[in-house]
């Protein structure tokens, strides 16, 4: 399944030949995002950022999948937050796990991941990476 | 000489530095992060590939054509700056890693001069690397860590410090030109106010030695300090400038190799100076180079430099302010070209991850300097910043980019 909304996204983002248009639907995608209230972006849901901010929050859904919301105060790094959202969101712990991401490169707008501290998306990464090893151990504990 | 003859003039400096002539994004690269760091011209360039190709040899050991051939150039960048600082003596010059390598040299071997309850003094403007090193050595030592407040228009409360700095100040440390916002501080006033209270003054020059020229006779500080990088030389390498009988008095920093007179099962001594503090292999290709850099602003001149930067810097002020709900941080005649500015409601990341894909390079951000953002109610801002090779197009093109940017996220 996670594959599958990685394809979509890079689809999606084929059509998008000048990079203005990019990341106009990048901005558009951060404004329409639910994103986090005011109350709920304090530090300890803070992953990390140096330049922009980015708010995480994951929960162990009853179903056995991973309910993510998150937030950030720069629009371009929260459309960002709402693509990395919407390819792990209701996912089992197991298929987070054991998932290949590789829609950003693909799309041409972060080109290495885990080298981009700047703007806070690989500390999100890898902040529901923990999350789900925590999830996983809990669901096995049961 | 007039501006425009100056504009002629400065115009042909870009074809000098071959970075520039690129294009990221397929657009020509306009290239605002030189208070971050400048470009390097050809000459420097050069001067790396042609000491590895030709001349490298670990300096003042071998006894061999090669080693006393680069020493000898190595030396030479020293004396360089010697007459470029009016040192008195070119052993007051010493070489490392950077200024921030430089403020945690002073604040080690400044270390027993401090006392419990002595007080050593910032300013809320400072860059980390000159704020944290003298926090941490005012805790390490129970000693009262102070700073002078910057004024909401970007200029220290120089009132504060008159009635605040007395005796008791052991060191007073500040930098020349804020980072940050661009301002040329009035660092003569405050070295005659901490001079006179007895303190050790530390001025870092990392911001200004590219604007201005530097005479550390007539600052009368005690140490001046910065980055070759700043002024079109190679990363790396720092320049620490220090009264000799300090130098002299003060204890060595790093222990090892070079920096040793005699050596054995019972005890050691030290070297002369400059090599008391420069133990270890030191960035020779670095310091070799930086004689091109520093010729390099000599011939062009600091005073046209600073002149044409600031004529840019005014040009894209003006400019700037057109745009709605701006803010223009230190809107101020003292300044250097550096442009720090936000868009109310528009993130700071947001402008620049945009100007970057117009091929328009700027900092966002704190600038690592989060006390300053912090009392301009803030957490940082878009930094554009202009060295001696941009031009007039060069703020077109960033003004138009950033009108689109504007525009993308309203």
């Amino acid at each position: 399944m996670i594959e599958q909304k990685q394809q979509e996204i890079i689809e999606e983002f084929a059509f998008f030949e000048e990079w203005m248009h990019k990341y106009e639907h990048i901005i558009e995608l951060g404004k329409e995002m639910k994103g986090l209230t005011e109350e709920e972006k304090k530090d300890d849901l803070l992953v990390a950022g140096c330049q922009s901010k980015v708010w995480l929050k994951a929960s162990l859904e009853e179903n056995g999948t991973v309910k993510i919301e998150a937030d950030s105060d720069a629009i371009i790094t929260r459309g960002l937050v709402a693509l990395v959202v919407s390819v792990f969101n209701h996912e089992t712990p197991h298929e987070i796990l054991n998932a290949n991401i590789h829609f950003m490169n693909d799309i041409g707008l972060v080109s290495n991941l885990s080298q981009t501290r700047s703007n806070g998306l690989a500390a999100m990464v890898k902040q529901i990476l923990l999350y789900a090893t925590v999830f996983q151990a809990q669901q096995k504990s049961n | 000489m007039d501006n425009d003859t100056l504009q002629h003039k400065m115009r042909e400096l870009k074809t000098q530095f071959p970075a520039l002539n690129q294009t990221v994004y397929g657009r020509p690269l306009v290239y605002l992060d030189n208070a971050a760091t400048t470009q390097k011209p050809q000459r420097v360039i050069d001067s790396i590939s042609e000491y590895y190709s030709k001349w490298n040899a670990n300096i003042h050991r071998g006894a061999h054509y090669l080693a006393n051939a680069s020493t000898e150039k190595f030396e030479a960048t020293r004396s360089a700056l010697a007459e470029m600082l009016h040192a008195n003596f070119r052993e007051e010059i010493i070489f490392n890693q950077g200024s921030t390598d430089s403020v945690n040299m002073l604040s080690t071997i400044l270390e027993n001069e401090v006392e419990e309850g002595d007080e050593i003094w910032v300013t809320e403007m400072e860059h980390h690397s000159n704020f944290v090193p003298w926090q941490m050595l005012a805790l390490k030592k129970k000693a009262h860590f102070r700073y002078i407040p910057m004024l909401p228009s970007g200029e220290w409360d120089l009132d504060y410090a008159k009635n605040e700095i007395t005796d008791r100040a052991k060191i007073v440390a500040f930098n020349w030109v804020s980072n940050a916002l661009g301002t040329v501080n009035p660092i003569e006033e405050l070295i005659r106010l901490a001079k006179s209270a007895g303190a050790y003054v530390v001025v870092d020059g990392a911001q200004a030695v590219a604007h201005f020229d530097i005479n550390v006779q007539t600052l009368n500080c005690d140490f001046f300090l910065f980055s070759a990088h700043k002024m079109y030389g190679p990363t790396g390498l720092g320049v620490l400038w220090g009264k000799k009988e300090l130098l002299e008095k003060l204890p060595p920093y790093r222990y090892g190799g070079e920096m040793i007179k005699k050596v054995s099962v019972t005890g050691t001594t030290f070297n002369v100076l400059p090599f008391k503090y420069e133990s270890g292999t030191p960035n020779i290709e670095a310091v070799i180079a930086f004689n091109e850099s520093i010729s390099f602003c000599k011939e062009v001149g600091r005073e046209n430099m600073h002149a044409h930067e600031y004529f840019l810097l005014k040009t894209a002020t003006e400019r700037l302010k057109e745009i709605e709900r701006m803010t223009v941080y230190a809107d101020i005649p003292n300044k250097v070209g550096v442009l720090s500015f936000n868009v109310e409601d528009i993130h700071s990341a947001d402008i620049g991850t945009l100007l970057d894909q117009q091929g328009i390079a700027v900092r966002t951000g704190h600038h690592c300097t989060q006390p300053l953002w912090e009392k301009l109610g803030t957490t940082g801002s878009v930094r554009a910043s202009f060295a001696c090779y941009n031009t007039v197009e060069d703020v077109e093109l960033f003004i138009a980019a950033l009108n689109k940017s504007v525009n993308m996220l309203r």
